[in-house]
C-alpha cells in the first residue's frame, strides 16, 4: 500500500475527486427528470460507481499487494447483499401468501 | 517427577522457572495486562462467575416446572427467569467461552507468535464484556427483563414494563466485546503465523475459531444496530416495529435472526474445533479428511447466514421465503455432518485412550448427532408447525449448545489445563465427572423432546392442564441437578490442582502442536525463538514412533 | 498465503525474542517479528472494522428498503420535505474531505510535512462543515416537527405527482426515524472520525510520521473514506425520492 510507482499518484486523485463530484452533479440532475422505476436504479448506480472510485483509488484497493483486501471488500459486500435480499424474498412473495 | 523441557537459557537457576502466570505479581499486573494468557484466564473466571448466574435462573425454572400449577414464582416473574437465563447463557457464556478462553490462550500458541495481532484490543475486549456484564447485573437487580431473550417487537419495544433497554444496551457492549475478540483472531491467523505454517498445517481449532470470528464480525454489527432501534422505538414510539403505526414485527424478527442464528454457530464452531483436537490426540491419528474438516468450518460459517428465518416459520413469513429457507436449512447440515463422519473416521483403527477430554469428546460426539438431527425435524416446514415453541425446540438447541457446546468446553478445558495451569487435574475424579455431565444431561434434556412432541409449550410456568407431563418434568429437573453436580466438580478439583496437583510436564498427552512444545505454563512471550514448522499438523505417527505408550503417561519424554 | 515471505531467525541466533540484525523502528511492537508484519496487520484490522460497519449499517439499510417498498408515496412526501441542496453540499464536501485525506496520506507518503498538517487541517474543516450543515438540517426538522416521538406531526401534506393525495403521518414518522437513525449513526462516525484525524494532527506536529512509518495516517484515511462512502449512499435514498413531481 505504500509502495506506489515511479509516476504520482496525484492525477489520479483529482481525476477522481473530479469524476465524484461530477457524479454528484448528475444524480441531483438525474432525479429531477422522471424515468419512472429506473429512477432509483440510476441513482444507486451512479453511487455505486463513486463508491468504487472511492474504494479503489482512495482506499487503494486496486493496486493493493494481496488479494485479501479485495476478499474482505467482497466478503462485507456479499453479505450485505445477503441481508436485503434475503430478507426481501420475504417481503417481495408476502403478496402471494 | 519428569525433567522439564529445554528451559530458557537466560532464566536464572531459581526453583520455579518463570512463566505467565508468576512473571509480574499484584492485581493491576492483571488488570493492565496485554498477555493474551492472562487475558483468557480473566475472561475464565468472568464467565464462570455469569455461568453460575444463568444456572441459578435455571435452576428456579426447574424448580417451578416440578409441579404443574404455577406455584413456586409468578408468571411475570417466570417470564424474567427464562429471560435473563437466556441472555446471560447467550451472551456472558457461550458466546464468549472457547474462544474468549481457550481461543485467547491458544491461538497465538498454536500459529507460533508471541501474542495476538493486537493485544490492547484484547484487553478491551474484556473491558466491554465486563462493562456489559455489569449493566446486565444491574438491569437484573433492578428488575430483570421479561422479553426473552429474543427481544420480540413490539412487546419488547410497546408494552413491557421491565428493563428492556438496559438489557439491550448491555448486550450491545458485551456484542463489541465479540466483535473485537473476533478481529483480532482474523487479523492474527492472517498475518502472525510462524514461518512454515501454511494455511493446511494449521490446527483445526484454528480453523474453527477463524470461521468463528468471520461470524463474530459479520454477524454481530446487524443485532447491534437492531438493538439500537429497539431503544429508540421504546424511548420515541417511532413505529419502525409497531403494527400500529404502520411497522412490522416481523422486520424485527428478520434482523434479530440475521445475527441469532448465526450466533448459534459462533457458539458451536470453537467446540467442534476442540473435539478435533481432542480426538486426534486420543484415537492417535491425524483427523480423516483433513481439509474437508478445515472447509467445513467456513462453509458453516458461510451458510448459517443464509437459515435465519427457519426461526420465523409460523410468524408470518411468506411460505415462499420460508420454503427457500428451509432448504437452506438442511444444505446447513452438510458441513456439520461432515464433520461428524470424519471424527469417526479418525476412530476408526485408531488407539483409543479414555482419558477425561476423550470423554467429553464422545458425549460430545452423541449428543451434537442428536442435537444437530433434531435440528433437521425442525427445518421441515411441517413439523415445525407441531413442534415450534415446545420443548423439542428447548431439547434441540440444549443439546447442542450443553451437550455440544458446554461438553467441547470442558473437554478442551481438561485437555488444555496442564498447559494453562502448569498442573495435571485429577484423573480419575474427572472421568467420574465426565460421566455424571452426560448422565445428568441425557436425563435432563431427553425428557424435553417428550415434551415437546407430546405438546407442551416453552416458556409456560403453569401446564396445568397437561398434568400428565409432570414426571418428565420432574425427571428432567432430577437430571438438572445431577448435571449441576457433574459441572461443580471440574470447578472444584481444577482450583484444587492449582495448589496440590502434580507439576504438569511440557506434553502430558504427547500431543501435536506447536503449544505443547512450550513448557507448561508458557512464559510471558511464549517462544523464546520464533518456531519454524516443517512438519503437517497431527504428525502423531511421528510423535509416537520413539514410545509406543499411553499418551498420558509422565514417563515418556516430550517429544522435541 | 504469506508466511513463506518471512524469513525464519538464525538457527544459532543468541538473540532471544525478535530483535533482527537491522535496528528495528521504535515505533515497532514487540509481539510482531517486523515492521512489515504490523503494518500489515494494522491495514487488515481496520479493513475487517470496516467490513463490520458495512453491516452496522447494512441492518439500517434493510428497513430503509422494506419500507421505502411498502410506503413509497409517504417516504416521497417526507423525502421532498427534506432539503435537498444541503445535502448535496455536504455530499461535495464530504468528497473533498476524501481528496484532502488523499493527500495526507500521500503527504506522509514523501515526507512533506507540511502538506501534512495543512491536509489534515482541512479534512477536519470539511468535516467540522458537514456536521454543520447536518445541524442546520437537523433544526429544520425541528421547527417542523418532523422529528420522530410526541411531537411529531405530518398533516396534509401532498405526495408527489398526487395533488389529491396526503402522505400518512404514520408512514411518514417511519421515514424520518430512519433519516434520523441513519445521518445521526452517520454522524456520530464523523465525530469520531474527527477524534481521530485531530489525534492524527497532534501526530504529525510532533513529526512523528515519516515515510517508513505513517500507518495510523493510512487506516485513519480507510476509515475517513469509509464514511463518505455510506454518505454516497445515504444521500440519494434519503434525499431523492421522486424528486422530479
Amino acid at each position: 500500500m505504500s509502495d506506489h510507482s515511479k509516476s504520482s499518484p496525484l492525477p489520479t486523485y483529482f481525476a477522481v475527486f473530479f469524476a465524484l463530484l461530477v457524479g454528484t452533479g448528475l444524480t441531483v440532475f438525474a432525479a429531477t427528470l422522471d424515468l419512472g422505476r429506473f429512477n432509483a436504479a440510476v441513482a444507486l448506480t451512479i453511487a455505486s460507481i463513486k463508491a468504487t472510485l472511492v474504494a479503489l483509488f482512495f482506499m487503494h484497493v486496486k493496486g493493493a499487494s494481496e488479494k485479501l483486501t479485495k476478499l474482505v471488500v467482497i466478503a462485507a459486500l456479499f453479505f450485505l447483499l445477503l441481508l436485503l435480499g434475503l430478507t426481501m424474498t420475504d417481503y417481495v412473495t408476502r403478496p402471494w401468501s | 517427577m519428569p525433567q522439564p523441557a529445554i528451559a530458557p537459557p537466560t532464566i536464572a537457576q531459581t526453583a520455579e522457572r518463570e512463566n505467565y502466570l508468576n512473571a509480574k505479581y499484584g492485581v493491576w499486573s492483571w488488570l493492565l495486562t496485554t498477555d493474551h494468557k492472562r487475558i483468557a484466564l480473566l475472561y475464565l473466571l468472568s464467565i464462570t462467575f455469569f455461568f453460575f448466574i444463568g444456572g441459578f435462573f435455571a435452576l428456579l425454572i426447574r424448580l417451578e416446572l416440578l409441579t404443574p400449577a404455577g406455584d413456586l414464582v409468578q408468571a411475570d416473574t417466570y417470564n424474567k427467569l427464562f429471560t435473563m437465563h437466556g441472555m446471560v447463557m447467550v451472551f456472558f457464556f457461550l458466546i464468549p467461552s472457547i474462544p474468549a478462553v481457550l481461543g485467547n490462550f491458544l491461538v497465538p500458541l498454536m500459529i507460533g507468535a508471541k501474542d495476538l495481532a493486537f493485544p490492547r484490543i484484547n484487553l478491551l475486549s474484556w473491558y466491554l464484556y465486563i462493562i456489559g456484564g455489569v449493566m446486565m447485573l444491574h438491569c437484573m437487580l433492578t428488575g430483570g427483563v421479561d422479553t426473552g431473550w429474543t427481544f420480540y417487537a413490539p412487546f419488547s419495544t410497546n408494552y413491557s414494563n421491565t428493563n428492556v433497554v438496559e438489557a439491550g444496551l448491555a448486550i450491545f457492549v458485551a456484542g463489541f466485546s465479540s466483535i473485537l475478540t473476533g478481529l483480532n483472531f482474523v487479523v492474527t491467523i492472517h498475518r502472525m503465523r510462524a514461518p512454515g505454517m501454511t494455511w493446511s498445517r494449521l490446527p483445526l481449532f484454528i480453523w474453527a475459531h477463524y470461521a468463528t470470528s468471520i461470524v463474530q464480525l459479520l454477524g454481530t454489527p446487524v443485532l447491534a444496530v437492531t438493538l439500537v432501534l429497539v431503544a429508540a422505538e421504546r424511548a420515541l414510539h417511532l413505529g419502525i416495529f409497531d403494527p400500529k403505526l404502520g411497522g412490522d414485527p416481523l422486520l424485527f424478527q428478520h434482523l434479530f435472526w440475521f445475527y441469532s442464528h448465526p450466533a448459534v454457530y459462533i457458539m458451536i464452531l470453537p467446540a467442534l474445533g476442540v473435539e478435533s483436537e481432542i480426538i486426534a490426540c486420543f484415537s492417535r491419528k491425524r483427523i480423516f479428511g483433513y481439509s474437508f474438516v478445515a472447509f467445513s468450518s467456513i462453509a458453516i460459517a458461510v451458510f448459517g447466514f443464509l437459515v435465519w428465518a427457519h426461526h420465523m416459520f409460523v410468524a408470518g413469513t411468506s411460505v415462499y421465503s420460508a420454503l427457500v429457507f428451509s432448504f437452506l436449512s438442511y444444505a446447513v447440515a452438510v458441513p456439520s455432518a461432515i464433520k461428524v463422519f470424519n471424527w469417526t473416521a479418525t476412530l476408526y483403527k485408531g488407539s483409543i485412550h479414555y482419558d477425561a477430554p476423550m470423554l467429553y469428546a464422545f458425549g460430545f460426539l452423541g449428543l451434537f448427532t442428536i442435537g444437530g438431527l433434531t435440528g433437521l425435524f425442525l427445518a421441515a416446514i411441517g413439523i415445525d408447525v407441531h413442534v415450534t415453541d415446545t420443548y423439542f425446540v428447548v431439547a434441540h438447541f440444549h443439546y447442542i449448545m450443553v451437550g455440544g457446546a458446554v461438553m467441547g468446553y470442558l473437554g478442551g478445558m481438561h485437555f488444555w489445563w496442564p498447559k494453562i495451569s502448569g498442573k495435571l487435574y485429577p484423573e480419575g475424579w474427572a472421568r467420574l465427572a465426565a460421566l455424571i455431565v452426560f448422565i445428568g444431561f441425557n436425563l435432563t434434556f431427553f425428557p424435553q423432546f417428550l415434551l415437546g412432541y407430546m405438546g407442551m409449550p416453552r416458556r409456560y410456568y403453569d401446564y396445568s392442564h397437561m398434568p400428565e407431563f409432570q414426571i418428565l418434568n420432574v425427571l428432567s429437573t432430577a437430571g438438572a441437578t445431577v448435571l449441576g453436580v457433574g459441572y461443580l466438580l471440574p470447578m472444584l478439583y481444577f482450583l484444587w490442582s492449582m495448589r496440590y496437583g502434580k507439576p504438569a510436564p511440557d506434553n502430558p498427552w504427547n500431543a501435536a502442536g506447536l503449544e505443547w512444545k512450550t513448557p507448561s505454563p508458557p512464559p510471558t512471550f511464549n517462544f523464546d525463538e520464533e518456531p519454524v514448522v516443517t512438519w503437517e499438523a497431527y504428525n502423531y505417527d511421528e510423535l509416537d514412533s520413539p514410545d509406543k505408550d499411553a499418551p498420558r503417561g509422565e514417563e515418556v519424554p516430550v517429544a522435541r | 498465503m504469506r508466511p513463506a515471505a518471512r524469513r525464519s531467525p538464525l538457527p544459532d541466533s543468541t538473540l532471544i525474542g525478535l530483535h533482527h540484525e537491522e535496528e528495528h523502528h521504535p515505533e515497532l511492537l514487540h509481539h510482531f517479528a517486523d515492521a512489515q508484519q504490523q503494518r500489515d496487520s494494522a491495514s487488515l484490522g481496520m479493513w475487517v472494522f470496516l467490513a463490520t460497519e458495512v453491516m452496522f449499517f447494512g441492518g439500517l439499510f434493510c428497513a430503509y428498503l422494506v419500507y421505502r417498498r411498502w410506503y413509497f408515496p409517504d417516504f416521497a412526501a417526507a423525502s421532498s420535505t427534506i432539503n435537498m441542496w444541503l445535502g448535496a453540499t455536504n455530499t461535495a464536501v464530504l468528497i473533498c474531505s476524501s481528496l484532502t485525506v488523499v493527500l495526507a496520506v500521500w503527504a506522509a507518503q514523501t515526507a512533506r510535512r507540511t502538506l501534512l498538517i495543512v491536509s489534515l487541517i482541512l479534512t477536519m474543516l470539511l468535516g467540522m462543515a458537514f456536521l454543520g450543515i447536518k445541524g442546520i438540517e437537523y433544526k429544520e426538522k425541528f421547527d417542523e416537527h418532523h422529528v420522530p416521538g410526541a411531537s411529531f406531526s405530518f398533516d396534509k401534506v401532498q405526495v408527489p405527482g398526487h395533488p389529491d393525495q396526503y402522505a400518512n403521518p404514520h408512514h411518514a414518522q417511519i421515514f424520518f426515524s430512519l433519516y434520523f437513525v441513519m445521518t445521526g449513526l452517520h454522524a456520530l462516525h464523523m465525530i469520531i472520525g474527527l477524534g481521530i484525524f485531530l489525534w492524527l494532527l497532534i501526530m504529525a506536529w510532533k513529526g512523528r510520521f515519516t515515510p517508513e512509518w505513517h500507518t495510523p495516517v493510512e487506516i485513519g484515511g480507510l476509515y475517513w473514506h469509509f464514511v463518505d462512502i455510506v454518505w454516497i449512499y445515504l444521500f440519494p435514498l434519503l434525499y431523492l425520492i421522486d424528486r422530479h413531481k
